[in-house]
C-alpha cells in the first residue's frame, strides 16, 4: 500500500466567541488506501472534505488546522512528520496538480526555472542538465516545441498549455504519487480530454499512483480505478471503479449518478439529491420532455450582431479584435435556445451584447417589433425590463451590502413596479417562495446563502421586472450537480409557467442538452452550426462540433472497461 | 405572473434583518482590546476638544497667570537670579539739581499711590508649567487640541470627499473622463507637496480655514488613486451588471452599489489623512503658514518652544508633544482595529 489514510479528522479553528474556541469539522473520520500504480478518485461535492483531506496528505492546510488520525505513507506516519520531513516528500515523493494552473505558477519565472528548481533542489542536479531535463519534461506532456517555451513566462501559455507545466513539474522528480485536486475544472471539455488522456498515459509509463479530486462523475468514472465517494466530511461508499458505476451500494452515490445530465434522451427533469435519498420519485422525472409548440410567436430575432474591441497597439495605431462577428437567430417564446462553445469563443459578449451591457458593433436585435440597438433614454429603459440576465458566479452577482429584500426591490423601484413599498414587499416575498426559499430570506444578507440559494435570489430578481427574455449566461456552471439540477429544474418550471424564453449559454454540452430546444455552436466569434438540440446531438455537421461532443466526459462505461 | 404572485402573497409578516455587515465589524472592533482602549483615548478627547470649543475648559488660556517662562510646578520655581551687572559700590550720586523733572517725582508718586493697580501676583509655578508670557501651558495645550484635532478631522473629510468624487468617477467611467483626472492627478503630484502647500499658503493666507483648504486641497490624491482602483475593479463585477441588466442610472450603480462595498478603503484613508493632517497642521503653523497669531495650536506651540528650549524651558515642547504623541497614536491604533474589522479577508481569523 503506497498511501494509507486512517480515521482522519480535521477541524479548523474559527475564532473566539465568548471565550471559548470555536471549531468547525471538515472531515470527519475518512480512512481509505491509494494501493501503488493505482488512481483513486475522491468524489463530492463542494464542503464535502476531498480537498481538506487530499491537502492534508503534505499538511497544506491553512495554520488554523487541526489534524489526528494516521496517514501512513511508505512506512511514516506523515501527521506526525517534521517539516524538515515533509519539505523533503513534497515534490519529490508526493506531488501536486490544482485547479488553476495560472494561479499556481509564479509569473516572474519562466517555465524552464520554475520545472528546473526541485530537479537542483531535490535531486542535486546541476543547472545545464536541469534545464535538459526540463525539456525533456515539457517534450513528454505533449507540449510543442519544448525548447522554445523552457524561457516563456506563464502568461504566453494557454491554459491546458500551464495545466501541462504543472503536470510537468509535478513529474520532475519521478514522484511515486500524483495529488490532483480539480486538475481540469477551470478547461474546456476539449483541453480536459486532452489532459486526462495526458494523466492517464503518464501514469502507465512511470507507473506511480494517482489521488484523483474532483466533483465530476463523468471525469471520475473515465480515469479512476477506485473510487471514494464523500458527503459532509464522511466517506459515503468506496469501491472498485466498476462496482461504484455498475452497482452503488450508497443512496448518495445513486443520487449522484442520476442527478447528472446525460447527452442522450434527456428526461423532463433531473433527478435531485435530497428527493433520491428520502426514497421520493419525483413523478415527473421519469417522462420525456413534452414537444414545444413550434410556431410560437417569435419574441426576439438577431441579425449580424457583430461587436469588436479595439486593442490599442503602438503609439497611435489599434487593432481590431472581432469578439462577436454575423450572429443571427431566432427565439420563440416559451423556448430555449443554446449557445455553446470553449472559452473565447464569443458566448458572453453576445449575451452581453443583446442587452447592451456592451454596446454592439453592428447589426439588429428585433424585439417585439423594434430594434434594441436603435432605442434611447426612456424607451431603453422599459424594454431593459423585458430581457433580464442572470450571471454565472452567484457570489459576484448580488451586491454584498445589500439584504436579499433590498435587491430585490431596487429593480421594481427603478421601474416603478407596484404601487407601494408594502406592495412591492408582498411581490418580493411571493417571488422568494416562488424559487424556493423561505419568506425570512428577505432581511438576510448574501453571504448567509449557499450558490445555489443565491442564484435562486439572482433569478428571483430578475422575475420582479417580469421579462420575457431571460439570458443565463453560464448560470449553473458554478453549482455543484445535486444543485444544478434543482436550478435546472426550476428554470424548466418557470420556464412552463410563465412562457419564458431563454437564452441558455453553456460550455456544458449535457446541460445545453437538456434545457435547450435549439443549439448555436460558436467558435472564434462565429455561429459555425446551428441546429435543434437533438438533431446537434445525433448528426452534427461541423468538424468543431463533433471534437466538443466527443470530449464530454461520459463516465465510466461496461464496455471500455 | 399574476396567479403565481396571488397564491403566494397572503403571508407576509415582519421578517427581522439580520446582522448587517457594519453590525458585524462593529463586533470584531469589539473583540480587539488594543482597539477598543484606543477609541476610549480618542474619546475622550473629542470630549475635551467639544469642552474647549464650549469654552468649559482652557477659555482663559491666554491669560498671564505666571510669571514669565514659570517652571511646572513639580520642578520647582526657578532659582532668582542675581543681576548680572554687579551693583555700585560706593553711595550714590544726588543728581536733583541737574534733573529738570526732579520737583515732579514726589508728585507722581503720591499721583500713582492714588490708583489701584489690580495686578494679581503673578505664580512663581504652573502645574506644566507657563511660555514665555506666563500663559498655563497645560490650558494652551487644550485649547491646541481643539484647532488641531479640528484643522485634522475637517481637511481629511474635504481630502476623502474630494477624492472619494474624483476617484469613483474616473474609475467608473474611465476614458475621457478617466483620462482627464488622471492628468489633473498627475499635476497635482508633479509639483513638490510643500511647494504646493507653501503656493496654497500665499493665495489664502493664514487662519483656521485657510489651513484646512490647504490640506483638503493638496491631500486628496492619495485617496483619489485608491478609490480610482476599487471603482475600476468593481465596474466590471457583476452585481454591478446585474443592476445596470435592471436598469440602476450610472450614479445609482456608483455611489448605491458600489460605495458601500469600497466605504472601507475610504473610511480607513479617511482616518489615516486625520492623522497626517495633524501632523501637516503642526508643520505648517511651525514654518509660519497656520493657523493666526491670536490662536494656539500644537504647532504655534512647537514653533515657540524652538527659541524657550535654549534657554531650557523644556515644558512647552513637552506639553505640545505629549499631548500629540498620545492622540496621533492612539487614532493610528484604532485606525488599525478598523481595518482589522472592516477586511472581510481576514473574517476568521483571529
Amino acid at each position: 500500500m503506497l498511501l494509507s489514510i486512517q480515521d482522519l479528522r480535521v477541524r479548523f479553528r474559527l475564532g473566539r466567541e465568548r471565550g471559548l474556541v470555536q471549531w468547525t469539522e471538515a472531515v470527519k473520520g475518512v480512512s481509505f488506501d491509494v494501493p501503488e500504480n493505482t488512481t483513486v478518485a475522491l468524489v463530492g461535492e463542494s464542503g464535502s472534505g476531498k480537498s481538506v483531506t487530499a491537502m492534508s496528505v503534505l499538511n497544506l492546510l491553512p495554520d488554523n488546522a487541526e489534524r489526528s488520525g494516521r496517514i501512513d505513507f511508505g512506512g511514516r506516519d506523515l501527521l506526525r512528520a517534521g517539516l524538515a520531513e515533509l519539505q523533503s516528500v513534497r515534490g519529490r515523493e508526493i506531488a501536486c496538480v490544482f485547479q488553476d494552473p495560472m494561479s499556481s505558477l509564479n509569473p516572474v519565472f519562466s517555465v524552464g526555472e520554475q520545472i528546473a528548481e526541485p530537479l537542483v533542489r531535490h535531486l542535486g542536479l546541476r543547472r545545464r542538465d536541469a534545464l535538459r531535463k526540463a525539456e525533456a519534461l515539457l517534450a513528454e506532456v505533449g507540449l510543442p516545441e519544448p525548447r522554445r517555451r523552457l524561457a516563456a513566462y506563464p502568461h504566453e501559455l494557454s491554459g491546458g498549455q500551464q495545466q501541462r507545466v504543472m503536470i510537468a513539474m509535478a513529474l520532475a522528480c519521478e514522484s511515486k504519487l500524483l495529488i490532483a485536486d480539480e486538475p481540469t475544472t477551470a478547461l474546456d471539455v476539449t483541453i480536459q480530454r486532452q489532459i486526462l488522456e495526458l494523466l492517464a498515459r503518464l501514469k502507465e509509463r512511470h507507473r506511480m499512483s494517482l489521488l484523483f479530486i474532483s466533483h465530476d462523475l463523468g471525469v471520475v468514472g473515465e480515469i479512476a480505478d477506485r473510487v471514494v465517494v464523500m458527503r459532509h466530511g464522511v466517506v459515503r461508499e468506496q469501491g472498485p471503479v466498476e462496482r461504484i458505476f455498475g452497482a452503488p451500494q450508497d443512496a448518495y452515490t445513486r443520487a449522484l449518478l442520476a442527478c447528472r445530465p446525460r447527452l442522450d434522451d434527456p428526461p423532463a427533469r433531473l433527478a435531485v439529491i435530497d428527493d433520491h435519498l428520502e426514497g421520493r420519485a419525483d413523478a415527473r422525472a421519469g417522462a420525456t420532455a413534452a414537444a414545444k409548440d413550434p410556431q410560437a410567436p417569435v419574441v426576439l430575432q438577431v441579425r449580424s450582431l457583430a461587436k469588436s474591441f479595439r486593442i490599442r497597439q503602438g503609439l497611435f495605431g489599434g487593432r481590431e479584435f472581432k469578439a462577436v462577428e454575423g450572429v443571427d437567430f431566432e427565439l420563440r417564446r416559451g423556448h430555449t435556445l443554446g449557445v455553446v462553445g470553449e472559452s473565447g469563443s464569443g458566448k458572453t459578449t453576445m449575451g452581453l451584447t443583446l442587452l447592451r451591457l456592451h454596446e454592439p458593433t453592428s447589426g439588429e436585435v428585433i424585439f417585439d417589433g423594434r430594434d434594441l440597438l436603435k432605442l434611447s433614454g426612456p424607451e431603453r429603459q422599459a424594454m431593459r425590463r423585458r430581457i433580464q440576465i442572470v450571471f454565472q458566479n452567484p457570489y459576484a452577482s448580488l451586491n454584498p451590502r445589500f439584504t436579499v429584500g433590498q435587491t430585490l426591490l431596487e429593480p421594481m423601484q427603478i421601474h416603478g413596479i407596484g404601487g407601494t413599498t408594502a406592495e412591492r414587499e408582498q411581490r418580493a416575498r411571493g417571488l422568494l417562495q416562488r424559487v424556493g426559499l423561505e419568506a425570512a430570506a428577505f432581511g438576510r444578507y448574501p453571504h448567509e446563502f449557499s450558490g445555489g440559494q443565491r442564484q435562486r435570489i439572482a433569478i428571483a430578481r430578475c422575475l420582479t421586472l417580469q421579462p420575457e427574455v431571460l439570458i443565463l449566461d453560464e448560470a449553473v456552471s458554478a453549482l455543484d450537480v445535486s444543485v444544478q439540477a434543482q436550478v435546472l429544474n426550476l428554470l424548466k418550471d418557470l420556464q412552463d409557467e410563465l412562457g419564458l424564453s431563454y437564452v441558455f449559454i453553456s460550455h456544458d454540452l449535457a446541460v445545453v442538452r437538456f434545457m435547450a430546444d435549439e443549439v448555436l455552436v460558436m467558435k472564434d466569434g462565429r455561429v459555425v452550426e446551428r441546429a435543434r438540440a437533438p438533431d446537434l446531438l445525433a448528426a452534427p455537421r461541423e468538424e468543431y462540433t463533433r471534437r466538443l461532443i466527443g470530449a464530454v466526459p461520459r463516465g465510466w462505461r461496461p464496455a471500455a472497461a | 405572473m399574476s396567479a403565481v404572485l396571488a397564491s403566494s402573497a397572503s403571508a407576509a409578516p415582519a421578517v427581522a434583518r439580520s446582522e448587517g455587515v457594519w453590525s458585524l465589524a462593529w463586533r470584531r472592533f469589539r473583540a480587539d482590546r488594543v482597539g477598543v482602549a484606543s477609541l476610549v483615548v480618542v474619546a475622550l478627547f473629542v470630549l475635551l476638544v467639544i469642552a474647549a470649543a464650549l469654552g468649559l475648559v482652557a477659555r482663559d488660556w491666554q491669560r498671564e497667570v505666571g510669571v514669565p517662562s514659570a517652571p511646572p510646578t513639580f520642578v520647582g520655581p526657578a532659582p532668582k537670579v542675581e543681576s548680572v551687572i554687579a551693583a555700585p559700590s560706593g553711595p550714590l550720586v544726588d543728581l536733583s539739581d541737574v534733573d529738570p523733572l526732579a520737583p515732579k517725582y514726589r508728585e507722581w508718586a503720591e499721583r500713582a499711590a492714588q490708583l489701584a493697580t489690580t495686578e494679581a501676583p503673578r505664580r512663581d509655578t504652573l502645574p506644566f508649567g507657563g511660555d514665555r508670557l506666563g500663559r498655563d501651558v497645560l490650558a494652551k495645550a487644550v485649547k491646541g487640541s481643539e484647532i488641531s484635532i479640528l484643522v485634522g478631522v475637517t481637511a481629511a473629510l474635504l481630502a476623502t470627499l474630494i477624492g472619494t468624487v474624483l476617484g469613483a468617477l474616473g474609475g467608473f467611467f474611465g476614458g475621457r473622463v478617466g483620462d482627464f483626472l488622471e492628468w489633473v492627478y498627475n499635476v497635482f503630484t508633479s509639483i513638490p507637496g510643500i511647494l504646493l502647500v507653501f503656493a496654497f499658503a500665499a493665495v489664502t493666507g493664514r487662519g483656521v480655514t485657510s489651513v484646512v483648504l490647504i490640506l483638503g486641497l493638496t491631500g486628496w490624491t492619495g485617496i483619489y488613486r485608491l478609490v480610482r482602483a476599487e471603482f475600476i475593479k468593481h465596474a466590471v463585477r457583476e452585481y454591478v451588471r446585474s443592476a445596470e441588466a435592471i436598469g440602476a442610472s450610472a450614479a445609482s450603480r456608483m455611489f448605491r452599489h458600489i460605495l458601500p462595498n469600497v466605504s472601507h478603503v475610504v473610511l480607513v484613508q479617511l482616518s489615516i489623512h486625520v492623522v497626517g493632517f495633524i501632523k501637516a497642521e503642526v508643520i505648517l503653523s511651525y514654518l509660519g503658514l497656520g493657523v493666526s497669531v491670536d490662536q494656539v495650536s500644537w504647532g504655534t506651540m512647537l514653533a515657540e518652544a524652538q527659541s524657550e528650549l535654549i534657554l531650557g524651558h523644556w515644558w512647552q515642547l513637552a506639553a505640545a508633544t505629549a499631548f500629540m504623541a498620545v492622540f496621533v497614536t492612539a487614532f493610528s491604533l484604532m485606525t488599525d482595529a478598523l481595518r482589522d474589522a472592516l477586511d472581510p479577508k481576514l473574517r476568521g481569523l483571529e
